[in-house]
């Protein structure tokens, strides 16, 4: 048995449109161990949660079409019999999402949908069912577990709600979470305390998780492995300390730029000029060129004609960028990017 | 649940309180003096105020109201002295066109507009939601387009039209069914299928597209919603995800229109009813228009009125058994 529990080779999936075909996800590849956190990082439209649920299979669409490879415990997803992932669905593979009061069925209090999901799996009594779901929610740290199992979503706080999709994907004891911005509605206070739960899970249990979010907090604080999106492909690919100390791509230059510093003498924040591609315009060169401040120092148009191939710049670390190597340093000492 | 019913209830009870107030008025509000069309054909206006008098239309109005709004609780005496008669309870009135009470005509119409308005529910809701559910289900196929070119053909053909049609053909042109003679279920179980089939089919066939329609963009919408990708995510099958977890939800909507088209039709179809000469509340409330036959008129907008309020309540309710949060808000 190896220690990898996702692989993803050279995904691609693409949505037919009225507009013309959108190329969402672009040849990505990345693999999970497992155990470990890969945060996929990028703005709305990279691609990041399109990639995750066609690697869950949840891509039901009769107009998108997903090519290359996925191989979850060693088997082969795409391609395969829907009944096969099914059945991986919510025993070894879960998903949460970002806004639980919508995720959440309102008309089914919170013990019946959890319930629900041990039954799905596992041939065993409803009473059984529900009392591994009152411990289930005990686990994720929600009081009073008689009385909410029979509450409805809407009567929870969204944090209890968040916990609640936590404890239904986790109730089967999955191999792989892939968690969809699972903060990203929530309360600062309270984005803490789910990443806090979701750290002493992993633990617990040994899930792997694919933490996809655009917060570099969030990375910072669970995340393993890092894979930076952009318009559809991945541009960076490193170990978490690669990406905060030694980034290598303008774009994860720019996200680290932005994000606010209390340390920093700066007023103001540094923000990314221009807005994220259209995935069905993409541009001819490198996606990020138009709002690349270096482009220039590209000898050529190279930036504008050619999209860079993803490069080892280490062992364990990969990015796309035409910029030489020093030119990269030189750059990141002058600006002060990455913790040096 | 039970506050939630009894604060419903409280307002039905205030709205039907309007409502008579307003059908009263409208009563009062029709260009003709009722007492002159109680006389008969030698009218004398000796004859016209004494009818007055014994009608209570002397009265103020808001004595009339309340002895109309007695006499549907506790029945009503007209007149005084030796021509009086009794109006048992609900007395809603005297129909002098008919020499009958107004509730005996209803009574008796009643029955005839229920069991048309019942029989084409069923055949509509059933219809019209399965092929909803198959268009959905097929969304963008030939199913779906079918169902909806089709519907939308049966939207578009007014009543009138398709019961005319309906008559023509199926029972004049072909004789495939008898002339409609309304009987009563119970004592010509035949004749009364035979009768009803065809106002059943034309009311269902204009229900059943709107229902069609109504049901596939219902699941549709449904079926996009986070809650059932989180279904799929649990890794229920479709079948499940469609059945336990998109339908209750595409349900709500439904309930609605259904609880309300129904309670309409119980005021009376109208034209239904006058194509296929069927004697329910519909024909009554138009004879009686035609007639001038006042208290006949308001009885009816009375009693048609009240099946869509009620039925309203009967939603509301249905609604928070689906949804709970409407219970607890």
């Amino acid at each position: 048995m190896t220690n990898v529990i996702l692989e993803v080779k050279n995904l691609n999936v693409e949505f037919t449109t009225d507009d013309g075909i959108v190329h969402a996800v672009k040849d990505v590849s990345y693999t999970v161990e497992r155990g470990k956190t890969l945060a996929i990082v990028g703005e709305s439209g990279s691609g990041k949660s399109v990639s995750s649920l066609a690697v869950m299979g949840l891509l039901t669409g009769s107009n998108s079409s997903i090519t290359g490879e996925v191989f979850f415990n060693g088997k082969e997803l795409v391609g395969a019999d829907p009944e096969e992932v099914r059945k991986l669905r919510g025993d070894e593979m879960a998903m949460i999402f970002q806004d639980p009061l919508s995720a959440l069925h309102p008309y089914y209090t919170i013990g019946d949908q959890l319930t629900e999901a041990v039954l799905v799996h596992s041939k065993v009594k409803e009473s059984e069912a529900r009392s591994r779901a009152a411990e289930m929610l005990t686990k994720v740290g929600i009081p009073s577990v008689e009385q909410r199992m029979d509450e409805y979503p809407h009567q929870l706080s969204g944090g209890m709600r968040q916990r609640v999709m936590i404890a239904m994907a986790l109730i089967n004891g999955p191999e792989l979470l892939i968690a969809d911005e699972p903060t990203t509605a929530l309360d600062v206070t309270v984005q803490a305390q789910i990443l806090d739960l979701l750290r002493e899970l992993q633990k617990e249990f040994g899930t792997a998780i694919v933490l996809i979010t655009h917060d570099l907090g969030v990375v910072a604080d669970l995340a393993d492995e890092v894979l930076v999106m952009y318009g559809g492909s991945a541009v960076e690919h490193a170990p978490v300390r690669e990406i905060f100390y030694e980034p290598q791509m303008p774009y994860t230059w720019g996200l680290l730029a932005s994000i606010p510093q209390i340390s920093a003498k700066k007023e103001q924040l540094d923000p990314i000029p221009g807005s994220p591609p259209s995935l069905l315009n993409l541009p001819n060169g490198c996606v990020f060129a138009p709002r690349c401040t270096f482009k220039d120092q590209v000898a050529g148009d190279a930036c504008a004609n050619q999209f860079p191939d993803l490069l080892a710049v280490s062992v364990d670390h990969e990015a796309r960028c035409h910029l030489t190597e020093s030119q990269r340093s030189a750059i990141r000492s002058e600006r002060k990017i990455g913790r040096l | 649940m039970f506050p939630y019913i009894v604060r419903r209830v409280f307002v039905m009870v205030f709205m039907l309180t309007i409502l008579s107030i307003i059908t009263f008025l409208l009563f009062n509000a029709v260009p003709t003096d009722p007492a002159m069309l109680t006389c008969g054909k030698t009218c004398t206006p000796d004859i016209v105020a004494a009818n007055r008098i014994r009608l209570g239309l002397d009265q103020p109005l808001y004595v009339q109201y309340i002895d109309w709004i007695k006499g549907i609780f506790v029945g009503r005496t007209y007149g005084s002295g030796s021509a009086t008669f009794e109006c048992s309870t609900p007395c809603l009135g005297y129909s002098f066109r008919n020499g009958e009470e107004v509730t005996t005509m209803i009574v008796n119409a009643l029955p005839v507009t229920m069991y048309l308005a019942i029989g084409a529910f069923t055949l509509w809701m059933l219809v019209g939601i399965s092929a909803g559910i198959v268009a959905a289900k097929n969304h963008g196929k030939w199913q779906d387009r079918a169902i909806m070119g089709i519907s939308l053909i049966g939207y578009s053909l007014p009543v009138f039209f398709v019961g005319l049609l309906l008559l023509v053909f199926v029972i004049v042109r072909w004789n495939f069914l008898p002339y409609p003679n309304y009987e009563s279920p119970f004592e010509d179980p035949v004749a009364f299928f035979q009768t009803m089939l065809l106002p059943w089919v034309t009311l269902a066939i204009l229900y059943a597209a709107y229902y069609a329609r109504l049901t596939r963009s219902q699941m549709l919408e449904t079926m996009g919603e986070d809650y059932i990708r989180t279904a799929r995510a649990k890794g229920l099958s479709e079948r499940v995800v469609f059945r336990k977890h998109a339908f209750r939800a595409g349900l709500t909507p439904i309930v609605t229109s259904a609880g309300l088209d129904l309670a309409g039709l119980l005021g009376g179809a109208v034209i239904t009813e006058y194509i296929f000469s069927l004697p329910g509340l519909g024909r009554l409330a138009i004879g009686a228009v035609t007639e001038y036959d006042l208290p006949t008129i308001t009885a009816t907008v009375l009693v048609a009125a009240v099946f869509v309020i009620v039925a309203n309540l009967v939603v509301d309710i249905l609604y928070a058994a689906i949804d709970p949060r409407v219970r607890l808000s």
